[in-house]
């Protein structure tokens, strides 16, 4: 309902400027905006991509005054090579970054800002406060706390839980942090924590060796789908699957099918959308083409998905 | 004598005595079931380094055999889902599909030492390129996210990872052939004499009438066909490939290679050698997820000073030589 109200605002501005002349005309005046992100690693990151491209092509349709720069980066060096071109070649009006690493790219964007264009920063804030316009993200406390909650209040007495963790990263840090605390003072225990870079064949392999040094296992948090994968094909060759309940984490949709089909194994999952840069990048499209303010932080929570609101959550289209 | 031997066995007294560690630091390791892990995880790298010990012994390198497995093990993927409404779920299908996946393969040998003996690159850059290549291919087919197998061939294919003789597993055996086999070549054959003869001087051997160019695109050739049969075991474990798909399972094969004594600058090629070295590197992986011992921030910086103490043991004891 909202969107469709905004459609109608350059329309009406074209109107206006051609009833009334110079004055509008830098309202259908072409705005560009860069979008700058990591390339489609693994499969967070691939639904990411696949979010970006969509909304992009969505948004290019409905403002023919937008136009967008896309660009994917395999690592931190060429990220900072993509803002820098597109700044000194491309003429953007507006950045759309979600940083690789923190540190690294924060003076890069604040060239950008210096050069006075609107900044959004997604999921991964800069080292320093104040650069950004807006800024989007995901909550990754809350993403440990809601699995670290539901494991407290639905796991038997004494309930033994492994973890599988990212690659060493803070968002990593505060995720298993606030897992940690939801748990704290409750009867549940951690048995073990390791690194599985939230790769499929590394959790496979880190879920094995659990299996080998723990007889008994009540829960996985894999916190993340890609590990879950992974961590159920070493559960199922182990023959322990009536044995323990996994939760994963950000709502791949193969993962949200079985839930939807109220697989015992897998109760639930805890969401952390890829398309927050859909978010992101319609926000800061508004910012050019509404007066809607938008600028100031955003947070998108992390829900926990059970069989009753799984529907919602299922995107069959998206690759991951 | 008896210092030669020294020399030789380190790499395996190196295993032996992980072997006692990872007994005595958690019982759990001497279970039949663990070790069968361990042994048909080490089999995708496993096979790989037996390849990529021809390679390195002729004097050449080859970074792209982690994406190379990533990407065939894509399109492996693809031509069997395509061939379901044609072949059936059956294992027709399955021994296409492996058929792709041993073309694919030899394919992309090929274009490997083509580049590096015809048209003359670096075998660095060349595979460097190809690393990069292969790498986004497979991401691209993917579309960024995963590619599936479907669920009617995976249950029929899953046993070729899972399935086996009691504890022995098909990896298992596949990858013991496949030493076996590699150190006969290495060994008692002509090509494997020339091998070793290229990587200590490719100048004498051209002279003795070795076709050099010829032995090297086939070690190149020989790689891609065991990349492709390490696909065709990866494939049945997750029924999946993805961009993260073997990353960087080049250089675990390479460290696995000089671990087991053969020399990064060529001439003396040792498969079983090779075979000891990814053992010791799968090992250190279950000691540590194993046990407590170290904080898991620090699992790199083990599995690194094990690594370079296997080839200084080796050093000092070539020195004694």
């Amino acid at each position: 309902m909202k969107r469709r109200n905004l459609m109608k605002l350059p329309l009406a501005a074209a109107a206006l400027s051609l009833t009334i002349g110079a004055g509008f005309a830098q309202d259908a005046e072409k705005v560009v905006i860069g979008v700058s992100i990591p390339s489609a690693t693994h499969g967070f990151m691939g639904g990411l991509n696949w979010h970006a491209q969509d909304t992009i092509k969505r948004l290019g349709e409905t403002y023919p005054n937008l136009e967008f720069v896309l660009a994917t980066a395999p690592d931190v060096g060429k990220q900072v090579s993509d803002i820098e071109d597109m700044l000194a070649t491309r003429n953007i009006d507006g950045l759309v970054v979600l940083p690789f690493e923190s540190e690294p790219l924060t003076d890069p964007v604040k060239q950008v800002k210096a050069a006075g264009k609107f900044v959004t920063v997604v999921d991964r804030g800069l080292s320093e406060e104040g650069i950004e316009d807006l800024y989007v993200a995901g909550d990754n406390a809350a993403f440990g706390r809601v699995a670290g909650e539901y494991f407290r209040d639905n796991l038997k007495a004494g309930g033994k839980i492994v973890v599988l963790r990212g690659i060493p990263t803070t968002l990593d840090n505060e995720r298993v942090e606030a897992f940690q605390a939801a748990l704290e003072g409750s009867d549940k225990q951690i048995l073990d924590m390791q690194y599985a870079n939230w790769n499929r064949d590394d959790a496979f392999n880190v879920m094995q060796d659990y299996l080998a040094k723990y007889p008994e296992i009540d829960a996985v948090w894999a916190a993340d789908d890609d590990m879950a994968v992974g961590v159920l094909e070493a559960i199922a060759q182990a023959g322990r699957e009536d044995q323990m309940v996994v939760v994963g984490g950000a709502g791949m949709k193969d993962i949200i099918k079985r839930i939807m089909d109220k697989d015992p194994q897998l109760p639930v999952n805890v969401t952390y959308p890829p398309a927050l840069i859909s978010s992101a990048i319609e926000m800061t499209a508004l910012n050019f083409v509404s007066n809607a303010p938008m600028t100031g932080r955003y947070i998108i929570s992390s829900q926990l998905i059970t069989p009753e609101n799984a529907e919602s959550f299922y995107f069959p289209d998206s690759p991951f | 004598m008896k210092r030669i031997d020294l020399h030789v066995w380190g790499p395996l007294i190196a295993l032996i005595g992980l072997f006692i560690l990872g007994a005595l630091l958690n019982p759990a390791f001497l279970a039949p079931a663990n070790l069968s892990n361990v042994l048909a995880r080490s089999a995708f790298i496993g096979l790989i380094a037996i390849g990529m010990t021809f390679v390195i012994t002729q004097g050449g390198l080859d970074l792209s055999v982690g994406s190379m497995a990533a990407f065939l093990a894509g399109i492996t993927i693809m031509a069997m889902n395509a061939l379901v409404p044609i072949v059936g779920e059956s294992w027709g299908t399955i021994l296409l599909g492996m058929g792709v996946a041993l073309l694919g393969g030899i394919a992309a040998g090929y274009v490997n030492g083509a580049l590096i003996t015809k048209a003359r690159i670096e075998a660095f850059i060349v595979t460097l390129g190809t690393m990069g290549i292969f790498r986004s291919l497979v991401t691209w087919l993917a579309d960024g996210g995963t590619l599936s197998l479907d669920s009617g061939l995976r249950s029929i294919y899953r046993p070729v990872y899972f399935g086996g003789l009691g504890w022995l597993t098909w990896p298992i055996i596949v990858f013991a052939i496949a030493a076996v086999l590699g150190e006969w070549t290495m060994r008692h054959t002509r090509f494997g004499r020339h091998v070793e003869a290229i990587g200590s001087n490719d100048r004498v051997a051209r002279y003795s009438a070795v076709d050099v160019e010829r032995v090297r695109l086939a070690t190149y050739v020989l790689l891609g066909v065991l990349v492709g049969v390490a696909t065709i075991l990866y494939v049945p474990r997750l029924g999946s490939a993805s961009g993260s798909t073997g990353v960087l399972w080049e250089l675990e094969a390479i460290a696995a290679v000089i671990i087991g004594g053969t020399a990064l600058k060529g001439g003396r090629g040792r498969v079983w050698g090779t075979v000891v070295g990814v053992l010791i590197l799968s090992m250190i992986d279950n000691i540590l997820n194993l046990t407590d011992l170290v904080s898991p921030y620090l699992n790199g910086a083990i599995q690194g000073v094990i690594i370079v103490l296997a080839v200084v043991l080796q050093r000092e004891k070539r020195t004694a030589e």
